[in-house]
């Protein structure tokens, strides 16, 4: 079958679901919808649907980005435009369903169609959209991730069958005119990586997807895999065909089960379509993919480590020379790439690279999906031409800080990267201004922080994690992470000594300078941003023994105001330490010995009765 | 040189269904370790002696892949599994706040196991819904915005 008939059959095999007029109840499925309820959801929707005298398909889509509203239910049909519902529970479907499918008025968050409708906006038009330019996440929540025709007949693999026309040479130079670089962290040009693997002469190469995603804070790759598996897929398999490579891992973290679960249907389905496996498309290259569950090391990630892991090691890193592009999995010539990086792939091979070099920065080209978390009003998954400012990223399309609090800062790169604080809001977001600031780009997690954040906790939490990751092969990551830890551990707890700022600093460089891996090298980011922006934290921590945010354990003491006490035994019940004493309608004692601050207490008062000094 | 396991033989009648399915090469070995441990539900040393006879590698490496890889017990574990997300999102929105009142609640730290083996407390760094922080997963399923006096109510509730 050519390439042709395959399109024109995933078209008519799509069309019905394409058709947004026709109807249907789409339900956002992914682990963050999963999260949030989606699950309960369908399981519901049966029951109310039969109760309305509907006879409705129901159909699982991805993620579309907007988390901080999930669960997130699509309408089509019944003669109105198709509209999104937000926030949707199993209480308030039965309404929604009545109301849209009937003639009720629904209170819809938006239009899935171009076109506003009396009050309800566009999509498009929402806030969080603002800026936003979907290429990666161009299918997210578009079609049912598990179905391959929708992702062809919305020009799926067309990538593929143009590059499967060119040569290699010609497939690299596309890549190289598009300026993609790598979107897993450390930016390197594609088209070099490929032409550096293409140009081995070796009988057997090896092509592997890095879906580790190791950095805390971040959902970018699992969002695409979940969401848009065969866009990844595609862009594998057009690499493989550039290096020359007939055989490939996907390496994804075992975290990540839905993502693995899809993405193990897409080879399937790809094979069966010959887009996969023996001379796809009858052009007699072949290639065959496998999935490589991870085992929980953050180190894996990196890429020598990764093939440790593969090859059934302990992940540990390796120096290079030689590259992996020379000597990589089994010895052999061995390209990796990420997640998203892989996935833009499909889209600048079908519109050729210039037009996809025509988003981002004269160094920085195309689009980067972020993940916004932490104290921000909007989180979610979003995407924007490199060079975006983070102010627009924080406040038009996030939304802010909630709870009218202020904002502090923001963490990009996860624990190789840094915290860019407020003075720093328009630097545009690419990635040498972030180097410039002292951060990275990373992965793209984005980690907002506000008043309430005490930055020495974040870079004593980030030395936690890498300390707790650093495989232990070389001496300054493994014995350098460990003391900047106990360094860190007594500032929190107030016992540290004047100086130990200044220690803390040298030891930093000196792991920074003497690591054999990326892990080492940039461990010590998030200290050294924190204390270039936030020195006087540092020092009333050290100084005064204070932890101005009240976060630091061993700062922090957690009382009872006797006068705001009403007795009501809320603390005491919630209390799971049975720190807390006292009778009913008399105030309560919280005993500092046992308190382990777990934070209950203070959460569940309604008379602002506790407080923390 | 051809390595030649020096394991004793043993026999895991568990097992014998998932062995034959893995070829015996050394690039199997996280693979079959991850079946065994669906299947036992941790790794015991005569699971890492299996092993090593199958794969013709010494003990010494399963025993440092095991130790390797924070998803290897080594340990039965609990009926029930508390898993804490403690990643950036889940630590900046009151993570740390949780795990201090679920071991509290369990009597038990985080990696440990109750007596009565009906709970496991671990830390994992996220779960990728980091838009839904504080995240805590209790046997597979995913609960987001979570407040230490929920996770204790969570767990009242399973015993
Ligand atoms: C400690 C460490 C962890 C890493 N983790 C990841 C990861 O989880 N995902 C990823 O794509 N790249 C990760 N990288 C970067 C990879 O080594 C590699 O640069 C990347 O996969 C290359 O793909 P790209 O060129 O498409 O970005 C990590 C690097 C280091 C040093
Ligand atoms: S940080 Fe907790 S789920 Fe990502």
């Amino acid at each position: 079958m050519t390439f042709a008939d395959i399109q024109s059959r995933a078209q008519a095999a799509a069309a019905p679901f394409l058709d947004s007029s026709q109807p249907r109840i789409l339900v956002g499925a992914s682990t963050c919808g999963k999260a949030a309820g989606a699950d309960d959801l369908l399981a519901a929707l049966p029951t109310h649907l039969k109760e309305l005298g509907l006879a409705i398909e129901v159909t699982q889509v991805g993620c579309l980005g907007l988390c901080y509203a999930e669960p997130l239910v699509e309408l089509r049909g019944a003669d109105r435009p198709p509209l999104l519902f937000n926030g949707v529970t199993t209480e308030s479907l039965g309404k929604i369903l009545a109301a849209y499918y009937r003639d009720g008025e629904p209170e819809a968050l938006a239009t899935m169609t171009d076109q506003p409708c009396g009050d309800t906006p566009a999509f498009g038009q929402l806030p969080m959209l603002s800026g936003q330019i979907r290429v990666v996440s161009r299918n997210f929540g578009r079609i049912d991730p598990e179905n391959i025709d929708h992702y062809i007949a919305r020009s799926g693999y067309a990538g593929l069958a143009r590059a499967l026309d060119m040569d290699p040479e010609q497939v690299i130079e596309e890549v190289r005119t598009s300026g993609l670089r790598g979107r897993g962290g450390a930016g390197f040009p594609a088209a070099i990586k490929w032409e550096l693997c293409c140009n081995e002469e070796a009988g057997q190469k090896y092509m592997i997807c890095n879906a580790d995603e190791g950095d805390p804070g971040a959902f970018m790759d699992r969002s695409v895999l979940e969401s848009d598996p065969h866009s990844t897929l595609e862009g594998m398999i057009i690499g493989a065909y550039a290096i020359g490579a007939s055989e490939g891992y996907i390496y994804v973290r075992a975290e990540y089960p839905l993502a693995i679960e899809r993405v193990e249907k897409a080879i399937a389905q790809a094979t069966e379509y010959g887009l996969l496996g023996d001379d796809i498309l009858g052009s007699g290259f072949s290639f065959h993919v496998k999935i490589k569950e991870g085992a929980g090391a953050f180190v894996c990630g990196e890429e020598t480590a990764m093939l440790a892991s593969i090859e059934g090691r302990r992940g540990m890193p390796r120096t290079r020379p030689p590259f992996p592009a020379q000597s990589g999995l089994f010895g052999k010539p061995t390209n990796i790439n990420n997640v998203e990086t892989l996935a833009n792939v499909p889209v600048l091979m079908e519109h050729g690279g210039a037009a996809f070099a025509e988003n981002g920065t004269e160094r920085s080209r195309g689009t980067k999906t972020f993940a916004l978390a932490g104290k921000i009003a909007r989180t979610g998954l979003i995407e924007v031409p490199l060079g975006t400012s983070l102010r627009h990223i924080v406040f038009d399309i996030g939304g802010g800080i909630p709870d009218e609090k202020t904002f502090k800062a923001v963490q990009t790169g996860g624990p190789s990267g840094g915290c860019i604080p407020a003075e720093l809001l328009d630097l545009p977001v690419d990635y040498e201004h972030l180097a410039e600031a002292g951060a990275i780009m990373g992965s793209g997690g984005m980690v907002v922080m506000d008043e309430d954040t005490c930055m020495v906790d974040v870079a004593r939490y980030f030395l936690e994690f890498t300390q707790a990751e650093s495989c232990g092969k070389c001496v300054p990551c493994r014995l350098g992470t460990r003391q900047l830890l106990l360094l860190m551990n007594s500032m929190a707890r107030g016992d540290s000594k004047p100086g130990d700022i200044d220690l803390v600093l040298d030891v930093a460089h000196a792991v920074k300078a003497g690591s054999l891996c990326g892990l080492g090298q940039t461990a010590p980011n998030p200290i050294l941003t924190t204390v270039k922006y936030f020195r006087d934290e540092y020092e009333s921590h050290v100084k005064e023994r204070r932890c101005r945010a009240h976060k630091c354990e061993g700062l922090l003491r957690y009382a009872v105001v006797a006068d705001a006490c009403t007795g009501c035994t809320a603390c005491f019940k919630a209390c799971p330490a049975e720190a807390i004493t006292g009778e009913p309608r008399k105030p309560h004692i919280i005993d500092p010995q046992k308190c382990i601050r777990c934070d209950a207490c203070f959460q569940v008062c309604k008379f602002n009765a506790i407080t923390k000094s | 040189m051809k390595r030649r396991s020096k394991s004793p033989v043993v026999h895991l009648p568990e097992l014998d269904g998932v062995l034959p399915r893995y070829t015996r090469e050394e690039s199997q070995l996280i693979p079959l370790l991850q079946e065994i441990q669906d299947t036992l539900g941790y790794i015991s040393p005569e699971a890492m002696q299996v092993t090593a006879r199958h794969l013709n590698v010494p003990e010494s490496s399963v025993y440092g892949v095991v130790t390797f890889y924070s998803q290897f017990y080594l340990t039965r574990q609990g009926r029930h599994k508390v898993k804490v997300c403690q990643g950036t999102a889940c630590h900046v929105r009151g993570a740390v706040e949780i795990i201090r009142a679920v071991s509290a609640r369990l009597g038990i730290k985080p990696g440990e196991t109750t007596e009565d083996f009906e709970f496991s407390v671990e830390r994992v760094a996220c779960f990728g819904s980091c838009a839904l922080a504080p995240v805590v997963v209790i046997d597979e399923k995913v609960y987001g915005n979570v407040t230490p006096e929920m996770a204790v109510r969570m767990l009242d509730e399973l015993v």
